[in-house]
């Protein structure tokens, strides 16, 4: 693994040694000294042209806390404020000599190119782009899922019970919400189905994908009876982009009171879920639209532990990427 | 950990056994004495294994010390250390597994820890866990157990307590095979020999 792109570029295995090696990175979070030399004398470049406060905040950390060296670079107050491209960005870091660069992006696939167009030797995180992939977002998610539902595993002895070895096999995750402009649930989809979980999206018909057929999953326009038929393990509501939403093409629901009304998890909703689901979302939330404020406070919500786990996926991650590159210099012993 | 020159598993399934189960089972022995006896006893002794042939070491050195000790408990005693994050040659090879670091619930904060490992050879694996260590805690002191001491240190470290010292070549390739782990019978073989042998010829 050179990149990391997009979840549906993982294969199984890959997929569950990224959480094995997550739930190692977290057991060392627990410590008094939570900093590992691993990394040390590398830098991560954390290059965001869209706003982010968790992921940017969580990857720092994770870079941080593997004793990394951290540049921050956001397009606010930045060349590319000026014009600059993409590319002439990207030949700035790769003089600047860059181990890893976390990119967030509002085009698809500006990740992608930045891998693969040969303006950089760095190996590339993709930490959002567009409405494509989130693929961090989507491994913080099966990790935090596999750490409350997945069968106690036994491929390690002791140590680590939280789910290591295990995969998402069986479980039910309904996704919820503005899956239309979501790469959070695109990223969610490739990767649990490829864990092994079954996967609903439901949302209003505006607010799904052309193309969503194509999908490994369900898709339903009715909240309640998915809840009360289906039983899913999980709800991850997903945020309404009102950002995304403001362009040519309109509105796509009435009304937010209509949306919260079918779509909202609320304290009714909430009370008819299994007694061991979890709910979970992306962050940041909105209060009163898509989740009520009794379902984020409630003992089946895992919303804090979500950005917890964050930090150890992107420590994992940034281990994974960087630590065994034997391309690099080399000789420093 | 450092068994020799990284070359794919089981590439040479045969070579010299110069340890046999009996021989490793009367080294674990006498090794656990000689623990009781520099520590005057089994108090605040803390035993990690080095993933992944330490760990069960640990294990066996841990059950001969309950046998000199009764009051000497195996389970909170007996830990394990990953070392992988802090290794100095990460760099040079293929992204290593992260494995388990798993401490006695008492910690090792002013305990005697006693390390174990397999195979002790260019002592970097151990540099890298005393790094590991004093990041967990500050134990009163540490000492190092390894079944085999195989030479070409590295860097300044010795052992305290050692099986077998087996003299090699740089080349040879020293593997310690251990029932638990590897479903065969007990054993410490040197592989690669043949190879070492032409080799100091040729120089």
């Amino acid at each position: 693994m050179k990149h990391l792109l997009s979840t549906a570029d993982l294969s199984k295995q890959e997929a569950v040694g990224l959480l094995d090696t997550a739930a190692q990175m977290a057991a060392t979070q627990s410590r008094e000294i939570k900093k590992l030399p691993t990394l040390r004398g590398r830098t991560v470049v954390n290059l965001f042209f869209e706003d982010s406060t968790r992921t940017r905040i969580s990857f720092e950390t994770a870079a941080k806390r593997l004793s990394a060296d951290v540049i921050n670079f956001s397009a606010k107050g930045s060349s590319v404020s000026k014009g600059e491209s993409l590319k002439d960005t990207a030949l700035t870091l790769h003089a600047m000599g860059a181990d890893a660069v976390v990119v967030r992006h509002w085009a698809s696939g500006a990740p992608y190119q930045l891998a693969h167009a040969g303006w950089l030797d760095a190996a590339v995180l993709n930490a959002g782009d567009g409405t494509h992939m989130h693929p961090t977002q989507a491994l913080l998610d099966a990790y935090t899922i596999r750490r409350h539902l997945a069968v106690r595993g036994s491929g390690l002895p002791g140590g680590a019970a939280d789910g290591v070895g295990a995969d998402l096999a069986g479980l039910r995750v309904a996704i919820v919400g503005d899956v239309l402009h979501s790469r959070v649930a695109r990223a969610n989809v490739a990767l649990l189905r490829t864990l092994g979980a079954e996967v609903t999206l439901v949302a209003p018909p505006t607010l799904v994908p052309v193309g969503v057929e194509t999908w490994p999953c369900r898709t339903s326009y009715d909240l309640d009876a998915t809840l009360d038929d289906w039983r899913p393990d999980a709800v991850m509501m997903l945020r309404v982009q009102r950002e995304r939403m403001s362009g040519g093409a309109g509105a796509f629901f009435p009304s937010p009171l209509e949306y919260s009304r079918y779509y909202g998890l609320d304290a009714r909703r909430l009370a008819r879920l299994a007694d061991h689901a979890i709910v979970m979302h992306p962050g940041p939330m909105n209060r009163g639209l898509e989740i009520s404020a009794e379902a984020a406070d409630s003992d089946k919500a895992v919303i804090v532990e979500q950005v917890a786990n964050g930090i150890a996926v992107r420590m994992a991650a940034l281990y994974l990427l960087m630590a065994g590159d034997s391309s690099a210099e080399g000789n420093d012993l | 950990m450092s068994p020799g020159p990284a070359l794919p598993a089981d590439s040479e399934p045969d070579g010299t056994t110069v340890l046999g189960a009996s021989d490793v089972a009367r080294a674990l022995t006498r090794i656990a004495h000689e623990i009781v006896e520099r520590a005057r006893g089994t108090d605040d002794l803390v035993l990690l294994g080095i993933p992944t042939r330490g760990v069960t070491l640990a294990r066996r050195l841990a059950e001969r010390l309950a046998q000199i000790d009764p009051a000497f408990d195996v389970d909170a005693c007996v830990g394990e250390l990953d070392v992988t994050m802090y290794r100095d040659d990460l760099r040079r090879q293929p992204t290593r597994a992260v494995g388990v670091t798993r401490l006695p619930a008492a910690g090792i904060e002013n305990k005697t820890v006693v390390l174990v490992d397999d195979v002790l050879f260019s002592g970097r694996t151990i540099r890298a866990a005393l790094d590991a260590l004093g990041d967990l805690g500050r134990p009163r002191a540490v000492r190092l157990a390894c079944l085999v001491d195989r030479g070409h240190r590295e860097v300044p470290i010795r052992p305290d307590f050692v099986g077998k010292n087996l003299p090699t070549a740089q080349s040879e390739r020293v593997r310690v095979r251990l029932a638990e782990v590897d479903d065969v019978a007990d054993a410490v073989v040197i592989a690669g020999r043949d190879d070492a042998a032409g080799e100091r010829g040729a120089r």
